[in-house]
């Protein structure tokens, strides 16, 4: 039934063993504006996946899809399977769904409402979830520990989140995304808005937490992929091109696209 | 980097989904309710108040109060109409706009030529006081200024006055927010070309300008044609249509405050709060309208 | 040429500074028109709830208007809150950029748009009798039937501004909050709204101000008796309407004093008024 365009790109699309999140058939359209075609694709457990491509390929529509989050939108429309674990997470309730994927957003995005500590814990505030004291602090310590900025606010916890620069502000996103153990993290171009030191501290985080997680990385910047993904993914058009292991993908692109991006062609 | 395995926390998403539920109904309820009134008010004036509109009731004055009572014995429609209010508001209204709308502009456009100024913070945060200064407040300023000093009396060029000092901090508002709305490079670009300044500010900025210029001073029109307490010590009223600003003056609203308290006028009430309705929504939406085409 | 620049500027300022002298010239008249009346009385002025124009044993207090202003106020305040409330998060969030907002949201702009003498006559005619109906005393007159028909008046200036800054809370931020798997009403209740915080104070405060001064349908609805109201229900004036009622006969002393109350009302909305715009700055 796949059209004959279909079936030779599958072939540039690598296959994954045991992923632990798939996705069938994804699509997303904006009213009748189609922003992602039929995606399918597996994620390895523990890697960081990279998805690339030039603005207005749907790359970041598609990983908002994996949280599900485009339905706060009445106008958007996403069809297809999201597999997590084996289990169909399209019928589940959102609520569960994102307490299972940790997100982080273009710009750091800490509340500005509550200190340091509270956008840790703002997961189980906002869920309604009681925690005795012991556990919270538990939990803010072990996150900002994780996101190495517990050293640079141990004394400061009780203060806004929003005087922290910009790095440090998006390593407490991070941390916020952490506090509830989630088994993905989505990152939607995290460094866009950072400068060059501080996009080399979120980079190396990120290569440390795929020990515990699976991490999935929007990114326009092709260096950073390079850099610090297991796995790449090549969108154009909202069409997903190429999928493979990140080396082979820079050293070896099979679809003359890809090679194009690749090379600085367009973008 | 120890990731906590058993989190199995309950969620309670049944329970939250359906709080989100009933808030979202509650809030759709409480909207409904806060409209409600401008839809029961705006019904009970055409039920109560249509009938006694017809072409006498625009272009004659007041009845006294005899001929109302004797009319109302013989079941017939309340004669005269309520032209000494209605060329009152025009006048006292026009008056006010004439005095309010160059001093408005002028500051307006001094406010945004000298955005980072100190006099120009201290113009700005007092015309924001002067706009929350209550109607009546300014009614009796008006009086001790005009009434007592001016025209020795209560006159149409006082009720002008008061209303003019409301309709002020309204324009300049909308003046500064207007020319803020204009892209610097039009105004450097006539300055570029050597135009002298006050040319910038006549050919250009008001020009460019204009509709919002516009949509200000409307609305802050259809603000003051309703005033009444500031009149009641001001313009005081007529039984006649007077022009010279120097006399008693009646006005639509002054008129319904008097028709109220005259029982034998008092169903003169709805068909001038119907028509006194009517002007102010219609300023009202014109100048949204013109505010929305703008964008 | 430069000459023109300079006329161009002087006339500027010049008219510019008219607005601080018309500013200045309100207070020094307030001032002085209230200088008899201060100089009777001091300040029992304010403290005295006794206000009686009668020949020989003239006293004025401004004491049971300033209550009758706060209380109905208030009141009018509490009522009003969670009408305005909810509707500013209808449109401001609920139904941001849907049609039915902008209906709804035009129609709150129009209840600014009614003169108070209007509502007056609606809280007369129709809502007041049906106090009555439910077992109102007074005929329905007093602060509570008053502070209906304020709240409704207030309701548009409570609810625009708080609307329009309800809608600017980023939404990246409150995507934030669903990413972790927040409700709607949780994102509401501890993201949208404690951000829009001071906006929707500040909007309240100015609402609250323009209860102060409100002068025509108080006057018609509260029952104008010169007393400190002695409960929610009982009748009272406003220094609003106290001047709107008396004014028409003052002279000397009584005219002194309610140009007293004209001052003190002056400076209860400016401090007011002044506090609302001051939160409304810092935002920015």
């Amino acid at each position: 039934m796949l059209p004959e365009e279909d079936k030779n790109m599958n072939e540039n699309i690598l296959e994954i063993k045991d992923p632990v999140l798939t996705l069938e058939g994804l699509s997303v359209a904006y009213d009748t504006n189609v922003a992602v075609k039929n995606v399918s694709v597996g994620f390895k457990k523990n890697s960081v996946t990279a998805i690339m491509g030039p603005s207005g390929c749907g790359k970041s529509t598609l990983l908002r899809a994996i949280n599900r989050m485009h339905e706060l939108y009445e106008n958007i429309e996403t069809t297809g399977k999201i597999i997590l674990n084996g289990q169909d997470i399209m019928d589940m309730s959102t609520i569960k769904v994102r307490r299972r994927m940790g997100m982080v957003f273009q710009r750091p995005n800490p509340f500005p409402t509550m200190s340091i500590y509270d956008n840790v814990i703002a997961g189980y505030k906002l869920n309604g979830i009681k925690l005795k004291k012991g556990q919270k602090d538990d939990i803010v310590e072990r996150s900002l520990q994780d996101v190495t900025l517990w050293d640079e606010v141990k004394d400061s916890l009780f203060k806004k989140g929003t005087f922290l620069s910009g790095g440090q502000q998006q390593r407490l996103c991070i941390a916020r995304a952490l506090a509830f153990s989630p088994e993905i993290i989505l990152l939607d171009e995290p460094t866009s808005a950072l400068d060059p030191i501080a996009t080399a501290k979120i980079e190396d985080l990120l290569v440390k937490l795929k020990e515990s997680y699976t991490i999935i990385l929007v990114t326009h910047n092709m260096a950073q992929a390079a850099r610090i993904s297991d796995y790449s993914l090549f969108m154009y058009l909202g069409e997903l091109v190429e999928y493979d292991k990140t080396k082979k993908m820079f050293t070896n692109p099979k679809d003359i696209r890809t090679e194009e991006y690749l090379t600085g062609k367009f973008g | 980097m120890v990731k906590e395995k058993d989190s199995v926390i309950k969620d309670h998403s049944g329970s939250r989904l359906l709080k989100d539920k009933i808030f979202l109904i509650g809030i759709i309820i409480f909207s409904v309710i806060t409209i409600s009134p401008i839809l029961l008010i705006i019904g009970k004036l055409i039920v109560k108040g249509y009938r006694q509109i017809s072409l006498d009731f625009l272009i004659e004055t007041t009845p006294n109060t005899f001929e109302a009572m004797t009319s109302i014995a013989n079941g017939e429609r309340i004669p005269g109409g309520i032209a000494n209010g209605i060329t009152g508001t025009l006048l006292m209204v026009l008056l006010a706009a004439v005095i309010a709308i160059p001093i408005g502009l002028i500051t307006g456009i001094y406010l945004y030529e000298n955005q980072e100024k100190r006099l120009a913070g201290v113009i700005r945060n007092i015309s924001d006081i002067l706009q929350g200064v209550p109607s009546i407040v300014l009614g009796l300023i008006a009086y001790l200024w005009v009434v007592k000093h001016v025209t020795q009396g209560f006159s149409a060029l006082a009720g002008s006055t008061a209303l003019a000092i409301m309709m002020l901090p309204m324009i300049v508002r909308s003046t500064e927010e207007t020319f803020k709305m204009i892209p610097n490079a039009i105004k450097e670009a006539a300055l570029a070309l050597g135009v002298p300044y006050y040319r910038v500010i006549l050919q250009i900025l008001i020009p460019t300008g204009f509709s919002g210029l516009l949509t200000g001073i409307l609305l802050s029109i259809s603000r003051v044609i309703g005033e009444t307490a500031p009149l009641m010590l001001t313009a005081l009223g007529s039984s006649v249509i007077n022009w010279d600003v120097t006399k008693p003056t009646s006005s639509i609203p002054l008129l319904i405050w008097e028709f109220y308290n005259d029982p034998n006028m008092v169903d003169l009430i709805w068909s001038s709060s119907l028509l006194l309705m009517g002007i102010v929504l219609a300023f009202n939406l014109i100048s949204k309208q013109i505010a929305a085409r703008r964008r | 040429m430069v000459n023109s620049e300079k006329i161009t500027k002087i006339v500027l300022i010049s008219v510019s500074l008219l607005i601080i002298v018309i500013a200045g010239g309100m207070v020094f008249s307030l001032f002085g028109g209230a200088i008899p009346s201060f100089k009777e009385f001091g300040l029992k002025f304010i403290v005295s709830n006794n206000w009686n124009p009668t020949e020989g044993k003239e006293n004025y207090g401004a004491l049971p208007f300033i209550t009758g202003t706060l209380l109905t106020s208030v009141l009018a305040l509490i009522i009003a809150l969670p009408l305005s409330f909810s509707t500013s998060l209808f449109l401001g969030e609920y139904y941001r950029n849907k049609r039915i907002s902008k209906i709804i949201g035009t129609m709150v702009d129009l209840l600014a748009g009614i003169p108070s003498i209007v509502y007056g006559l609606w809280g007369f005619y129709v809502l007041r009798p049906f106090l009555v109906s439910l077992g109102a005393p007074n005929q329905g007159f007093g602060v509570f039937t008053a502070s209906i028909i304020l709240a409704i008046m207030i309701i548009p200036y409570a609810t625009s501004l708080s609307n329009e800054i309800i809608a600017m809370v980023p939404s990246d931020l409150k995507e934030a909050a669903y990413s972790l798997g927040a409700t709607r009403l949780e994102v509401v209740l501890n993201v949208t709204v404690p951000a829009a915080r001071s906006g929707v104070v500040a909007g309240y405060i100015l609402a609250f101000g323009r209860a102060l001064g409100e002068t025509m349908a108080v006057t018609m609805l509260i029952g104008n008796s010169n007393l400190v109201p002695k409960g929610l229900f009982a009748t009272g004036n406003s220094m609003a309407s106290l001047i709107a009622n008396q004014f028409g006969e003052a002279d000397g002393l009584k005219l002194s004093s309610l140009i007293a109350i004209g001052l003190i009302l002056f400076i209860l909305t400016g401090i007011i008024n002044a506090i609302g715009k001051f939160i409304i700055k810092k935002m920015e």
